[in-house]
Parts: structure tokens; C-alpha cells; sequence
């Protein structure tokens, strides 16, 4: 275990005693996340995993600036977050691409939303070609695969050189094999770009796959239970002994923290 | 696992080309020997008209006035000719173009039989209408005669024709102008819509013809009063249209955009507004029907020129082969203005092309 000190000079973000609250469509009070306490190391990839209800994707948002937390504050390089900032990349779970501008177009609409777009031009084909897109510049998203669009939301949000990449389930709809084409895709990123990463997901492989820490969060309310460092070296293996004990040792832990009663024996 | 199951056998690869292939439009193979009858099919309906206009002849002797123009001797009945030999000319050109190319050739085909039909028609009318005058005179002229005006009067009619259109384009252009902006203000501003748009629903129902007393009593002019009712009419479905369309854009773009660094005004012009333009093009295109009917009514009711003054004049004189040829001026104006808003909407929606069922 580092000390406080030196863990704090290497942090990118700061999450400090994060509850939230919202009310559903039927009106119902949920207590989304209660007291989160996260730091993120400058560089790493960071998964956040948990069943659907945990608060994960509500935290993400917290981190992205869409939502405001309820009590609790979070600050990016010491700066506390108020709203949503091109700092901060954001990949959502649909890709949310513009669907009436083509591929290229889509990626290029951050650098033209901050108005810096002609001094940048050069960028575009560079990061269409880093996401493997070349030759499907002039289609328009319904043209191309749900994979594509994937990509195209990745390159979008990075083209804006974000110090923290927020990708919510970017990969939760597509098939595995488009998944595990990803997968390697992020890495590769991660590894020339040194962006840190934040991915939430509820895919216990591809958490174990990508990231150095996995964050594993239990619902109502959606709370931290534990945070899990992977050492392995990558490309990862996933049919190794190693990476077969955290698996079964984080299945483990969720399946401690399902609401399910689990039977007690007295001996 | 059932999720998993359904997806396995498609590969990325093979996604990818299906939805390549889907893009492409598929037409079945068209062979030069069906090409070549569907080619003399087009054209033989109109050679069967111009057939029945030089070779039957015209039962009651009336007389058939000669005009001077540019130097030539016309009849109307050579003039009907001159018109259907350049329909089977423009249709032999597109047809022998067609030949080039597999989709073109299908399209041409397709159309062949109503291309024919129109030909017969044609001919038929002119059977009933001026060769044995079976259809009841001088009501239903055929279809030779209701050219004659052009030959008496074409300097008139086009008088009559550009008032129409300069009436028409100012009020459309403006209506259009009013109506997406007002549309944009009430989507975006709660403000806006809270006070605006009962108003809106209010009097966009009413027929705009219905102002056409007030108007010529608040304007100067007869035409400011007609472009006044266009504006109107064209106003409330593009306002109306607009307002929904913005009113409809998911949250989820909006905040995708903010996430890329994008304000107020980026999300305004390049998020909200793109994404209602289906519905906007959907607000012009009724505005522009409405626009039209207005357009004649207005004429018909107090304008100094115009295709509907035309109409109402020459109804006074029983000038009934007139009326049938501002009429025909009409069908071919408004087509050609449809066609246009059609070609500049294809243009502004061509990310929908494929994607939405047309």
C-alpha cells in the first residue's frame, strides 16, 4: 500500500463523499449512490463494475459534469467539476453519433463545437485512421455497423484530447466478436495515447481483459464494496489460471452482494 | 446466452459488407431486346396522338383560325403537333440515355406503360373533344384547341404567369423565412411556446383565404394583401412543424454535444436544428400545397393579374379552351416548383437516403 501522500500527487480525479438521489419515471425515490470515496491514478484504466441498478452509469455521468451530485464534491486535477467539459471525453452507451453528418463529420464536431476546427483539419484523418476507419469517411452512420459507430463515438470523444476518456457500455450492444475488436482497440489507445480511461460495464471478462483497478459496486443504494487491482501483464490471456481466479473471485463478490438473502447454517 | 447465440455467426466482416450491400440499389438486369420494345412503347401512344390529329378528320366545319408567328403559319392543330413531337423527342433522348446504364434502364422501363397510357389519352380526348365533338362544347375543348391562347394571347399568359409566380415566391419565401424562425423560437424557449403557441393553434386553423377581406382593407396594394395571405397559410405548418421537430430531438444528442465542448448556439444550429429538418421539409411541403390554393383563391378574388385572374376572366367570355390552359400552365408551374423543393430536400436529407422507407 502507497501512502496518502504519493498516491494523491499522480491523481487525475478526486471523488469525495459522493451520495445522490433521483426520482424515477413512477416517482419512486432512488438512492443511486451513497457515499463514494474514488481516486484515479493519472493514466490507468479503471473499470466500474456492478449489476444494473448499482449507480455505475450515475456516476459516470457525475464524472462527465451531465449531473450535479447531491452532496459530496469531484474535481478533476484539483478543479472542482461543474459541467460538462471536452476535458472529460464521454463515449455513450448508443454512440449517440449526429446521424445527419457523415462518419468524417461526426468526429470533427467537437474540434468545430470549440471553434477550433481549421486550425486542427489535420487531425481528423489521423484519428479516423487510428480507430480503423479509412475509406468510410463520407458514410453516414445508418451506412455502417454498430461496431463502426462505436469507433467513430471513440474517435470523436478523443479527438478532443481529453485528460480522462468516460466510456459508459460503449461495448454492451454489439456482438463478441465487434466487443473483443474494441477491446484490443482501447488498449492500443490506452497504450499510445495515455489517456486514462474510465469504462463502466457489467461484463466481468472485459473488465479484467482492459483495466489496472476494477471497481466493484453493489446497488440500493449503489455503493463501492471493493476495489480490485489486476497485475497481469497484457495482452491478456483469458483463458489463464490468473486471470480465471479474478474472475472467479470478483463473480464471487457479486454474487455476496446481490440482494438476494443468502442462507445462514448454524453449526 | 440467447443474445450470444444470435449474434455468433455474424462477423464483423460479413456485417459490414451485408450493409454495404444493402446501400446499393438493386434493379433487375433490363436486356436490350425488352429495353427496345418498351422504347417503341413509350413512343407509340404519342405518335398515336399526333396519328389522330393530322388523319382524323374533324366532322363539323368549323373553321380553323391561321396565326403568324415568328414567321410561321400555325394552327393550333399544328401547334398540338409540334408539342407531342417534342414529348416523343425529350422521350427518346431520355430512353436512348437510359441505355447506358442498368438502374436508368429499369426506371425507363417501369414508366413505359404510363407514358403510353398518356399518349392514348391523348388521342382519345382528341377524338371526343375536337375531331367528332362527342364531349359537350364549348365546356370541354380537346386538347389541341386549349393551346389556341397560347397562340392568340402567349405574350398575356406569361404576363399572367409571372405575376403568379412573382405572388407566389414572395409569400412562400417569406412564409418559409417567418416559419422556421418563429418554429426555432417556440421549440427552444418554454418562454416562447407558453405565449405563442396557443396563438398559434388558434389561428393556423383558420383557412387563410378567410382573411382576405381584412387584408385588402390593411394593405396598400391588392399584391401586398395576396403575399400577406400566403405568408399566413405557410407560416403556421412550418412554425407548427419546426416547433415539433425541435421539441423531439433526444435529450441524449444534446448531451452528447456538451460533452464535445459545444454552447448554447452549437446545440441550437447544429444539433436541434438538423435533426427536426425532416419535419421542417414536411411543414414546407404542406405550406407549399396550402400556398398554391391560396395563391388562386386570392387571384380569383381581387388581384389585378395572375393565373387565376386569367381563369376568372376568361370564364365572363366562356373562353372555356382558356380556362383549360391556365389550368395546364398551373399543372406544369407547380409541378416544377414541387419538383424543385423535392431536389433541394433530397439534397439537405441525403443522410436519410436508405435509412428511413421513402
Amino acid at each position: 500500500m502507497n501512502t496518502e501522500l504519493s498516491e494523491t500527487s499522480d491523481m487525475i480525479l478526486e471523488i469525495r463523499n459522493v451520495s445522490h438521489t433521483y426520482y424515477d419515471d413512477s416517482g419512486n425515490h432512488v438512492e443511486a449512490l451513497r457515499d463514494i470515496n474514488l481516486s484515479v491514478i493519472r493514466g490507468e484504466f479503471l473499470s466500474i463494475i456492478g449489476s444494473s441498478g448499482c449507480g455505475k452509469t450515475t456516476l459516470l455521468r457525475l464524472i462527465a459534469g451531465l449531473d450535479r451530485p447531491e452532496t459530496g464534491s469531484l474535481a478533476l486535477n484539483g478543479q472542482p467539476i461543474t459541467g460538462p467539459d471536452p476535458r472529460r471525453g464521454y463515449v455513450f452507451q448508443q454512440g449517440g453519433l449526429f446521424q445527419w453528418l457523415t462518419v468524417e463529420k461526426n468526429i470533427a464536431a467537437g474540434l468545430k463545437a470549440r471553434g477550433i476546427y481549421r486550425q486542427n483539419k489535420d487531425l481528423v484523418p489521423r484519428f479516423i485512421e487510428l480507430v480503423g476507419l479509412k475509406g468510410f469517411e463520407k458514410s453516414y452512420p445508418h451506412q455502417i455497423s454498430g461496431g463502426m459507430a462505436q469507433r467513430v463515438a471513440i474517435a470523436r470523444a478523443l479527438i478532443n484530447n481529453p485528460e480522462v476518456l468516460l466510456l459508459d457500455e460503449p461495448m454492451g450492444a454489439l456482438d463478441s466478436f465487434t466487443r473483443a475488436d474494441i477491446q484490443d482497440k482501447l488498449l492500443e489507445i490506452h497504450r499510445q495515447n495515455k489517456t486514462t480511461m474510465i469504462l463502466v460495464t457489467h461484463d466481468v471478462d472485459e473488465a479484467i481483459y482492459l483495466s489496472d483497478r476494477i471497481v466493484v459496486m453493489t446497488p440500493r443504494p449503489g455503493r463501492i464494496s471493493e476495489i480490485i487491482s489486476v497485475n497481469l501483464p497484457y495482452p491478456r490471456n483469458r483463458g489463464s489460471s490468473e486471470f480465471l481466479n479474478i474472475r472467479r473471485s470478483i463473480l464471487e463478490k457479486l454474487h455476496l452482494a446481490s440482494t438476494v438473502p443468502q442462507p445462514e447454517y448454524i453449526i | 446466452m440467447n443474445n450470444l447465440a444470435e449474434t455468433l455467426p455474424q462477423a464483423p466482416l460479413v456485417t459490414e459488407a451485408a450493409g454495404n450491400e444493402h446501400l446499393r440499389k438493386k434493379s433487375k438486369i433490363i436486356t436490350s431486346v425488352r429495353w427496345w420494345l418498351n422504347f417503341s412503347l413509350t413512343l407509340s401512344g404519342f405518335a398515336a396522338a399526333v396519328a389522330v390529329n393530322i388523319l382524323v378528320k374533324q366532322i363539323a366545319n368549323v373553321e380553323i383560325k391561321t396565326y403568324n408567328v415568328a414567321g410561321f403559319s400555325l394552327t393550333f392543330n399544328t401547334l398540338y403537333r409540334l408539342v407531342v413531337g417534342a414529348v416523343i423527342l425529350l422521350y427518346a433522348g431520355i430512353g436512348i440515355y437510359s441505355f447506358l446504364d442498368h438502374d436508368r434502364r429499369a426506371k425507363f422501363v417501369s414508366r413505359a406503360p404510363f407514358r403510353f397510357a398518356m399518349g392514348l389519352a391523348l388521342a382519345i380526348w382528341d377524338i371526343l373533344g375536337t375531331k367528332l365533338l362527342i364531349l359537350p362544347q364549348p365546356f370541354f375543348p380537346g386538347p389541341a384547341k386549349i393551346l389556341e391562347p397560347f397562340l392568340i394571347e402567349a405574350d398575356f399568359i406569361l404576363q399572367n404567369t409571372l405575376y403568379s409566380l412573382r405572388l407566389f415566391f414572395a409569400g412562400f419565401s417569406l412564409g418559409v423565412i417567418l416559419g422556421i424562425g418563429t418554429g426555432i423560437l417556440i421549440g427552444w424557449f418554454p418562454k416562447v411556446y407558453y405565449w405563442f403557441y396557443p396563438v398559434l393553434k388558434m389561428t393556423g386553423v383558420i383557412p387563410a383565404v378567410a382573411w382576405m377581406p381584412f387584408a385588402l382593407t390593411l394593405f396598400p396594394t391588392p399584391f401586398m394583401a395576396a403575399v400577406f395571405l400566403i405568408v399566413i397559410c405557410g407560416w403556421f405548418s412550418i412554425a407548427s412543424l419546426t416547433a415539433q421537430g425541435i421539441q423531439s430531438t433526444p435529450k441524449s444528442l444534446f448531451e452528447v454535444a456538451r460533452t464535445l465542448g459545444a454552447k448554447t448556439p452549437y446545440l441550437v444550429f447544429h444539433v436541434a436544428i438538423p435533426q427536426a429538418m425532416p419535419q421542417i421539409f414536411t411543414g414546407i411541403a404542406n405550406a407549399n400545397g396550402f400556398a398554391f390554393t391560396t395563391l388562386v383563391m386570392a387571384e380569383m378574388m381581387g388581384q389585378p393579374g395572375g393565373l387565376g385572374y386569367y381563369i376568372n376572366l376568361s370564364k365572363v367570355w366562356s373562353a372555356y379552351y382558356k380556362v383549360f390552359a391556365s389550368i395546364l400552365v398551373m399543372a406544369l408551374l407547380f409541378s416544377l416548383i414541387m419538383k424543385i423543393i423535392g431536389i433541394i430536400r433530397a439534397r439537405v436529407l441525403r443522410w436519410q437516403k436508405g435509412w428511413v422507407k421513402e
